[in-house]
């Protein structure tokens, strides 16, 4: 039963995203993007209410562009009057309110709300496999590109400005490398579960890691097992697989948690 | 011919969320020069060294540096996240990567083991910190050390030591020194020139011509007090605002 091509298609889907999602992850954890990401995932549910008015075969051009306006968005107005978790707070659950609305009212009651919001990876088509492992390696192809700027611009914006470095420029890159993740990442585990996707790996890897690259690397292998365990449980017990690959991420996490308390208690 | 300036500010105004931290500063440092900024809290100096090494955009006027000019930074405090792993192998090569005998030597220079370099950022004593951060700085053989109150958090030998520390290095490098300091009886025994700022540059001038401006008394000395009492100065003085250690 689990040697099924949907099952194939899936799992090769999720591995995309997840070798993407561990490293950049990575940076939403030490910059503490993770609402930042939510924002992201709240306006790609207006951008499908908005697409699928227009033409239903844009779907995921319209995830794609509100994402990536939400993060303009937010770069641009972030410092000018609201606190940054205020402006994504308005923003992410303003956006998400009017897509809902925008769904239910736009004519689309045959639309399957829950598939946006919890993922639909198990329908996934070769399109939309191509999709994600394009936008999936354009981001880490840009994280390795400026894996070093990035680095030194979250340690310190100060010194990455001493050093030739524009902390902005940096900034906006991350926020447009998590919006097009999440843009791909919709179709696997949904919007609401999405960020999990980029957090918990991330914060699963820390305990175990000394060096920032190692900690993205971890996250990477953490995200592909999580995914592929998380699809097989989905399978076997025919369960939804968005929330399956977030729960096997989570019990993950508790591992490396209890790990790391255990090796605390051990070295006094 | 003119010697070119390392680094030269003309008509220099900062502004920081629409107030006016600093105006019209003009300054230049020159090579192997010695210069210390004082001033009281909030009086603009971090701001001013920040603007000098390209931290900070100038509302008006502007920086120019030396073409290639490299510029060892000791920025005033650095936090670095917990969730971030960092050892200070990494630290010191970043963003440039450094070889590892190179750290060693760097390391062992500000008087640290080659041994700590596998340990966290963030395990380290204040004090290891800044000597760390000091590493870092000498690693890019900078024309300059830009130190912005380096001793924030020391004890007084630590103060003490540390000053030792950047004058040794200084002498082998030959670097300029711009040092943003509250050690007030440091400024006056170590540098070529002090810089007095406070929301634009309101006296320089060499340490002994500087502790007699009217200007510098106002905001360091009491009354009648002259260098002598300053070079004595003590930790617990009343208009000494380097007391929040």
């Amino acid at each position: 039963m689990i040697l099924d091509a949907f099952f194939f298609s899936a799992l090769f889907a999720g591995i995309g995203i997840a070798l993407a999602a561990g490293p950049l992850g990575c940076f939403v954890v030490w910059r503490r993007m993770a609402y930042f990401g939510d924002a992201t995932a709240h306006a790609a549910i207006l951008g499908v209410a908005i697409a699928l008015m227009v033409d239903a075969e844009a779907v995921s051009l319209g995830v794609l562009a509100s994402a990536v306006g939400m993060a303009l968005a937010v770069f641009f107005l972030a410092g000018k009057g609201l606190a940054v978790d205020t402006l994504l707070g308005v923003a992410a659950h303003s956006a998400l309110a009017f897509g809902i609305l925008a769904m239910v009212l736009g004519g689309q009651r045959g639309l399957d709300l829950d598939a946006w919001l919890f993922g639909t990876i198990l329908d996934v088509t070769v399109r939309d496999i191509a999709l994600i492992w394009g936008g999936a390696g354009a981001v880490t192809l840009l994280l390795a590109w400026r894996w070093s700027a990035l680095l030194t611009a979250t340690v310190s914006e100060d010194l990455a400005r001493a050093e030739g470095i524009d902390p902005a420029r940096e900034r906006l890159l991350l926020m447009l490398a998590v919006a097009v993740l999440v843009a791909m990442a919709i179709e696997v585990v949904g919007a609401l579960l999405v960020t999990a996707l980029l957090i918990i790996p991330a914060a699963t890897a820390r305990p175990l890691a000394a060096t920032p690259e190692r900690m993205a690397v971890l996250a990477a292998a953490l995200a592909v097992a999580a995914t592929t365990l998380g699809l097989v449980a989905a399978f076997v017990w025919d369960a939804p697989a968005g929330p399956a690959i977030v729960a096997a991420s989570a019990v993950g996490f508790g591992i490396s948690a209890l790990l790391a308390g255990l090796k605390r208690i051990h070295l006094g | 011919m003119p010697r070119v300036s390392l680094i030269a500010a003309e008509s220099l105004t900062i502004r920081l969320d629409g107030r006016t931290i600093l105006h019209d500063v003009d300054f230049a440092l020159e090579g192997g020069e010695i210069v210390t900024v004082v001033g009281p809290n909030g009086s603009g100096k971090s701001t001013f060294m920040r603007a000098l090494v390209g931290a900070l955009t100038p509302a008006q006027g502007r920086v120019t540096r030396m073409p290639g000019l490299r510029i060892g930074y000791v920025p005033q405090t650095l936090h670095t996240d917990p969730t971030l792993p960092l050892t200070v192998a990494r630290f010191l090569s970043l963003p440039v990567r450094r070889e590892a005998g190179k750290v060693t030597a760097a390391l062992e220079e500000v008087g640290l083991a080659g041994t700590i370099a596998t340990q966290q950022v963030g395990s380290l004593s204040g004090g290891q910190f800044q000597r760390v951060l000091l590493a870092r700085a000498l690693l890019g053989d900078p024309h300059i050390l830009a130190l912005d109150e380096p001793t924030q958090g020391l004890d007084q030998p630590g103060v003490a030591a540390f000053y030792l520390l950047i004058e040794r290095v200084r002498q082998r490098l030959g670097c300029a020194v711009l040092m943003v300091s509250h050690d007030l009886h440091v400024v006056m025994s170590a540098s070529d020139r002090v810089i007095c700022i406070n929301g634009h540059i309101c006296c320089e001038g060499a340490p002994t011509a500087i502790s007699a401006a009217p200007e510098y008394r106002a905001l360091f000395g009491h009354g009648t007090r002259g260098a002598l009492a300053l070079y004595q100065h003590d930790h617990d003085h009343g208009h000494d605002h380097g007391a929040q250690e």
